[in-house]
């Protein structure tokens, strides 16, 4: 018996060789990156900085926190529930078509991929860039935040259409040509069905997203809680900086609590 | 019964055969009630007005506009910060992905069955998680200094809560058979844990840990902006002093690195899963 494990046990699969090459690309690339690694060096303790950071985040100023006008946190935080809801609503819509266009199982080979190149285009700008092309759309406020958000959730929302699409049941539809249905009924009864729980589910996600890249906003003034947030924390003012971060934090929680199981129940038809 | 039901009553079919059957009436018009009454209240409160939008839409085209064309001499420049990004998100991707293992294993029901430890440790990722990335990149500069420490920093963080939450979701659905047979022959459960369960989560999660990698490189270049090195440095310097045609050039350059890091991941990953 045990001779029988330990012949088992010498004849195990081994590809050293390979092993050995990945693991030393790995390192290597290790080594290459950790070369860019600098930093201009603190003058104060960092560790006492570090201290003095978590202590008063850890000290939230309740004042702000409970403060029911639109420069307290509640009012802030619902602003920016609602450029990332309107955001990822407008940016679902847009996907559709755009999703549509580029699934390679509905349009031509050069179509699809020019509308995959245009999606990666658009997911590869950084939010800020954006966020700045807005505003002189629309003046420094909520609704440049609100576009922003759309136009980033477009890159990512329609990736994951594309793919709902591409994995769509031909053989529903073809059942039901085969039953006499016209066209619109196939959309609604065979297309709808199929793509709808995936769409919901994937616009839930991106909503989650949404609300904890709403920071990014504040750089440029595009509204919501990320301004106040860096303003806070520029000014050194942990204390602010600690009871918005804490409402964002119970805020992203509890909407993560709820879409996902929203998500689930969606999942599971 | 729900309340709903009671107050449309379901339709009843009567089948040939005498049975009756109930269909339950859709509950759509709840859920378009309530993302109506959604949006009716982001539209009051965000101050959406689709005429502005129309009639000023041709403003967001200027500086799309002056990007182009890019200023190519502006390239020997970009290479610089450009690696620095790479390099960034490479060792920030490597370092929370490591560090994360452990944490995940202390996460999983399957393996640890002390409920205080799991619910312990999935709040500490949980809120790691939703701490801003570009919150822990600003902590990082003061505490690293401004540089790319800073953003190493703030990219492990970000990795190490994402991949922690998806690791040890992954570890909950593995077959448990070969590591139960471990603990039964007397092995120690971290010794279990690499010889029988490693194995089976190590394609998914090294899948993961790539893609993750692929957008570190595209959330990298943010972080420039509370200055924690990288191409964020420069775009934000370049926006600043409205050159936008080095600006379209610094896009361009990230636009081909992301293209290229994707297509090598993605085609690595096929061969993992």
């Amino acid at each position: 018996m045990n001779e029988r494990i330990l012949r088992a046990y010498d004849e195990r699969p081994r590809n050293l060789i390979y092993e050995l090459t990945i693991a030393a690309i790995v390192m290597a690339l290790m080594i290459w990156s950790a070369t860019a690694v600098e930093t201009s060096g603190t003058t104060q303790n960092g560790a006492v900085i570090a201290l003095n950071i978590l202590s008063g985040i850890f000290h939230p100023d309740t004042d702000l926190l409970f403060n029911f006008t639109t420069q307290g946190v509640p009012y802030l935080l619902l602003e920016t529930i609602c450029i990332a809801f309107l955001g990822t609503v407008v940016g679902a819509v847009i996907s559709i078509p755009l999703a549509f266009i580029s699934a390679s199982n509905l349009t031509p080979a050069p179509v699809a991929f020019a509308g995959r190149t245009i999606i990666m285009a658009i997911r590869t700008v950084p939010a800020f860039v954006y966020g700045l092309m807005f505003i002189r759309v629309t003046g420094p406020g909520a609704f440049a935040g609100l576009l922003t958000m759309s136009l980033c959730s477009v890159g990512m929302v329609s990736k994951m259409y594309i793919e709902a699409i591409e994995d769509l049941d031909v053989r529903v539809l073809e059942s039901l040509d085969a039953a006499g249905c016209s066209t619109w009924q196939k959309i609604r009864y065979g297309i709808l069905p199929q793509l709808m729980p995936n769409f919901a589910s994937t616009a839930i996600y991106r909503f989650d997203i949404n609300l904890r890249d709403a920071t990014v906003l504040g750089l440029v003034g595009a509204g919501g809680i990320g301004a106040p947030l860096i303003f806070a924390m520029n000014a050194y003012r942990w204390n602010e900086a600690g009871s918005i971060l804490a409402g964002l934090i119970v805020l992203v929680l509890i909407v993560e609590w709820i879409s996902t199981r929203i998500r689930v129940k969606l999942a599971r038809g | 019964m729900s309340l709903y039901d009671r107050l449309f009553p379901p339709k009843v079919y009567k089948l040939e055969n005498g049975k009756q059957i109930e269909k339950k009436r859709s509950r759509a018009p709840i859920y378009a009630l309530v993302i109506i009454f959604l949006t009716v209240l982001s539209v009051y409160i965000t101050g959406f007005d689709l005429s502005v939008l129309v009639s000023r839409i041709d403003q967001f085209f200027v500086i799309l506009g002056e990007m182009f064309p890019p200023r190519w001499d502006y390239m020997p420049q970009i290479w610089q910060p450009l690696f620095d990004t790479i390099k960034m998100s490479l060792l920030g991707s490597f370092i929370g992905s490591v560090a994360v293992v452990p944490f995940a294993m202390l996460a999983s029901t399957n393996i640890i069955h002390n409920r205080v430890v799991v619910a312990a440790v999935r709040l500490l990722l949980s809120i790691v998680r939703t701490l801003p990335t570009l919150v822990s990149a600003l902590i990082a500069t003061y505490v690293f200094g401004l540089g790319t420490l800073a953003g190493t920093t703030a990219i492990a963080i970000f990795t190490f809560a994402y991949i922690g939450k998806i690791l040890y979701e992954e570890i909950e659905t593995v077959d448990m058979g070969a590591f139960e047979a471990m603990e039964a022959m007397g092995a120690t459960k971290t010794r279990a844990f690499i010889t029988s369960i490693v194995p089976q989560v190590l394609p998914s999660y090294l899948s993961n840990c790539l893609f993750c990698f692929e957008g570190n490189v595209r959330y990298a270049s943010i972080l420039g902006y509370v200055g924690a090195g990288g191409l964020g440095l420069i775009l934000n310097e370049k926006i600043g002093w409205r050159e936008y045609s080095s600006v379209g050039m610094i896009l361009i350059a990230l636009f081909v690195t992301v293209f290229l890091i994707e297509t090598i991941s993605r085609a690595a990953r096929k061969r993992l899963v």
